[in-house]
């Protein structure tokens, strides 16, 4: 019996920390699948956006919801203005230039965070009603770790509906899948891919947000775990939001148990099983087998 | 039309490819240079070690970039591999003659190339870099993990490093000897390249990265040419590494880490990559200003190399040798229509 | 006088997914030939290249080169075989010059090019017959220089040269003449006509002059399968074929 709730409340922080890492890297994913990008400074949106979404929680007293909101918006606009700008001159560019692109522009985000507010962990004090603990019935756990489950749930549920339902998750589908062909039927490749980078990026800052009781929000946070999201994205498959949403579960819960079961060599297993995983299948779990 | 008397060697194309790569006028100078920094700015020499070493693993990173075209974040794997093969063997009471110790180092590092570049140059674009990248991660845990024999986080410090040749001390107060020691393997390493990259495997290696597609197509085995270029350029990158642990008499996970392969990988695209000197031309800038400003501003060192690296990107791919050539070849034709 | 003949394909098969690009393919090519290979686009030329160097595994059917199967050896073997082709598009190494673009292939062939030692310029054999072949492509005025400053006629030329190199049995040109401007196609025709006797040449083009002058055989493709295969006589007077492909701009 008590190893059935063990195993419960370690599934539950698993899938609540995949359930992070699902919502940060579904926007990198799709965009990569997408432009074909190499976007390291993805980590340093969701920063960004962390942030912004705790920084009008502390000075303006707004609400979490509301500020969530914000986070996602500011950020949403920022990124595209940068795609527009900057990122867009380089989609026909060498991957080589495609990285130091990005790393040097996550340089410039971690550098400007701590010039301008300082180099410390911000605190995000979640509301009142999120706090605490929450009977399941079999378990009690954390509320906040339920709550985020379901949103991630409902945010999963809503962009696959959103790509196969709307023409333009259509349009992002069939453009991923063969981007010459899309633009010869006429679609706005350009159009596309602003808007893609803009709500991934938004996307991102949400999961900053979100994730920040667990995961903390520091300007570092932009390359720590960079390779958690690189991970959960090249094992998921580039442009499947689905094998996100399942690589993310994966190695939310992996890193749970590991960290429980396996302290030591936990992250070394991760490595391993993610070297293991990419010669198998490339193409990541989910991701479509170029022909 | 037949062919000329004598063969086709005095055609102008031959001729320049002939040439191509005989030394030219300029080249003793770098070298001259570094001896002359010994003589000159003695109080210098560790940090003038530490940028030799640099150029040497930015040399090995040149060979798999700017001459295979293989993107990698993992090249600190083999740095590493090298600086632990003589950190341990030393620490442990094993082995410490240094000659011979470079030689085990260069062998581990290629070894562990050899391994990782069999299965992992299967692969491409982001596949490929994140599987450079988990395996010097993983390497990194494993050093970590096996922290009794490689000291863990510690890492080995005070290393007992035989004399070289028997006879100079590696003293790490004054790394006279260490500085002529780097130089001299800098010389040799920098000789072997340069015949490589000027060879018919290095011609290839020039093809793949320019059109492999095509080089499938002319019947060349591409995957076996990475391979060895992989190998050599890991085993080069161990000889830095080993050569690093030598010269502080000390071996950390930094060896190992994210920082030190990033911090490469900028240095050659500062210098420009596929480019012999690009290496000397990179590490020498960029240690240069790390030293005086990472110290005294590090948030705005950060900034500023960031700023650096968006700007390269956009506007200078090939670094500084790359706007020399620019500024050369605009000289020689300003009036090109 | 009936020998094996030098490359063969029998039922030769090739899906993606639910499209046949190629459907139960029967095809000879017979030592020292001259044979071309037509139709509308999309109806699977360049798919059947690609099968027949082993860029593309075949879903069902049989490719063989003297008798002996070669359907399981991968490209790079077929071209040590004596299979070379050139693509549609260029692929050229184009920030090198053009001797350094034959010395490649020339340097494969032979076995210099994994030597580590001798610097390049130095392999005098290499460097001879990369330039024998250049003059017998008319390319030596432009030995020296980078192939991206070269009109694209003349980059086409190389992209033949560069196969040449290969010493092939076997040469297939996928639309030589594709893209270059009709005040330079003579030179690819020339060259063309030009090509040793003893290699067995199979090109793909849609034009019509090359075509005819060019080939002692025809076979027109339409989707993905053999439409019918004759002499350019027996081809221009098809009234099937005219129909299907030639339209109105028919020779005989």
């Amino acid at each position: 019996m008590i190893f059935g709730v063990d195993v419960a409340s370690m599934l539950l922080g698993g899938v609540a920390a995949g359930m992070v890492l699902f919502i940060v890297s579904v926007g990198l994913s799709v965009t990569m699948g997408l432009m074909g990008f190499v976007n390291l400074a993805h980590g340093g949106f969701a920063m960004l956006g962390g942030y912004v979404i705790a920084g009008v929680m502390k000075h303006w007293g707004v609400g979490f919801v509301l500020a969530l909101i914000v986070g996602f918006a500011v950020t949403a606009v920022a990124s595209a203005v940068l795609e527009r700008l900057l990122y867009a001159r380089l989609y026909r560019a060498a991957e080589l230039d495609q990285v130091l692109f990005t790393i040097g522009l996550v340089f410039m985000m971690i550098a400007s965070v701590t010039l301008l507010i300082g180099p410390e962990n911000q605190p995000l004090r979640l509301p009142a009603m999120l706090q605490g603990q929450i009977n399941l019935g079999f378990v009690q756990y954390r509320t906040y770790s339920v709550v985020l489950i379901v949103i991630g749930a409902a945010i999963a549920g809503g962009l696959w509906l959103g790509f196969e339902r709307t023409l333009i998750g259509a349009q992002i589908r069939a453009a991923v899948d063969n981007r010459r062909m899309a633009e010869s039927l006429g679609i706005n490749i350009a159009r596309l891919f602003t808007l893609t980078f803009a709500f991934g990026s938004g996307m991102a800052a949400l999961g900053g947000g979100l994730g920040a009781e667990f995961l903390g929000l520091d300007p570092q946070y932009a390359l720590k775990y960079l390779v958690y999201f690189l991970i959960v994205v090249a094992v998921g498959g580039l442009g499947r939001v689905s094998g996100v949403f399942w690589a993310a579960l994966l190695i939310g819960v992996l890193d749970f148990a590991l960290k429980k079961y396996l302290p030591q060599g936990g992250t070394a297993f991760i490595y391993a099983l993610t070297i293991l995983l990419l010669l198998w299948r490339p193409q990541g779990l989910f991701g479509a087998r170029s022909a | 039309m037949t062919s000329p008397p004598g063969g086709w060697a005095d055609h102008a194309a031959a001729r320049a490819l002939a040439s191509r790569h005989r030394l030219r006028a300029w080249e003793p100078i770098p070298w001259l240079l570094a001896l002359a920094f010994y003589f000159a700015f003695p109080k210098y020499l560790g940090f003038g070690t530490e940028v030799l070493v640099t150029i040497l693993f930015a040399l090995s990173l040149d060979l798999v970039l700017g001459y295979a075209g293989i993107v990698t974040l993992g090249h600190a794997a083999f740095f590493g591999a090298g600086a632990y093969t003589v950190g341990m063997l030393a620490k442990h009471g094993i082995w410490n003659e240094p000659i011979t110790g470079l030689i085990l180092a260069a062998l581990v590092a290629a070894l562990v190339g050899l391994g990782s570049g069999m299965v992992l140059l299967r692969t491409q674009g982001l596949t490929l870099l994140m599987l450079t990248l988990c395996t010097m991660a993983l390497l990194e845990e494993a050093a970590n993990l096996a922290h009794v024999y490689t000291g863990g986080f510690d890492g080995l410090d005070s290393l007992p490093i035989a004399p070289l040749l028997g006879r100079f001390e590696f003293n790490p107060l004054y790394p006279r000897t260490q500085y002529l020691y780097v130089l001299s393997v800098l010389l040799v390493c920098f000789v072997f390249v340069r015949t490589l990259v000027y060879s018919p495997f290095g011609q290839s290696l020039t093809g793949i990265r320019e059109n492999i597609l095509r080089m499938h197509a002319v019947g060349a085995p591409v995957r076996r040419r990475l391979v060895v270029c992989y190998v050599l350029s890991a085993a080069i990158a161990g000889i830095a590494g080993g050569i690093w642990a030598q010269a502080n008499a000390y071996v950390n996970l930094g060896t190992l880490g994210l920082d030190r392969a990033a911090t490469v990988l900028i240095i050659l695209v500062l210098g420009g990559h596929g480019r012999l000197y690009g290496a000397f031309v990179g590490a020498i800038a960029y240690m240069a200003l790390s030293h005086f400003l990472s110290k005294i501003y590090p948030t705005a060192w950060q900034l500023g190399l960031g700023l650096l690296l968006v700007v390269i990107a956009l506007f200078a791919k090939n670094g500084i040798l790359g706007i020399i050539e620019a500024a050369a070849r605009g000289r020689r034709a300003p009036r090109a229509t | 006088m009936s020998a094996a003949p030098l490359l063969e394909t029998r039922a030769l098969c090739r899906s993606f997914g639910a499209l046949a690009a190629a459907r139960d393919i029967d095809f000879q090519l017979e030592a020292g030939a001259r044979h071309a290979l037509i139709g509308p686009n999309g109806a699977g030329k360049t798919t059947f290249i690609n099968l027949l160097t082993g860029v593309v595994r075949p879903t069902a059917g049989v490719i063989l080169m003297n008798g002996r199967d070669i359907t399981g050896v991968p490209e790079a073997l077929r071209v040590k075989l004596g299979i070379a082709r050139t693509f549609q598009i260029n692929r050229l190494f184009r920030q090198l010059s053009v001797l350094e673009n034959v010395y490649i292939s020339v340097a494969e062939r032979t076995g210099v090019a994994p030597s580590m030692l001798r610097p390049a310029g130095r392999r005098g054999d290499v460097v001879e017959e990369s330039m024998a072949l250049l003059d017998s492509l008319k390319l030596t005025a432009d030995a020296a220089r980078r192939v991206s400053e070269l009109p694209y006629g003349r980059q086409r030329l190389v992209e033949i040269a560069i196969a040449l190199g290969l010493r092939p049995r076997v040469l297939l040109l996928d639309e030589p003449a594709a893209g270059v401007p009709s005040a330079e196609s003579h030179i690819i025709l020339d060259a063309v006509d030009r090509l040793p006797r003893e290699i067995a040449v199979l090109i793909i083009d849609h034009d019509m002059d090359l075509v005819f002058r060019f080939a002692q055989r025809i076979t027109v493709l339409v989707s993905g399968a053999v439409f019918a295969s004759g002499s350019p006589r027996e081809i221009g007077a098809n009234p099937d074929v005219r129909a299907v492909y030639l339209g109105q701009a028919a020779r005989g």
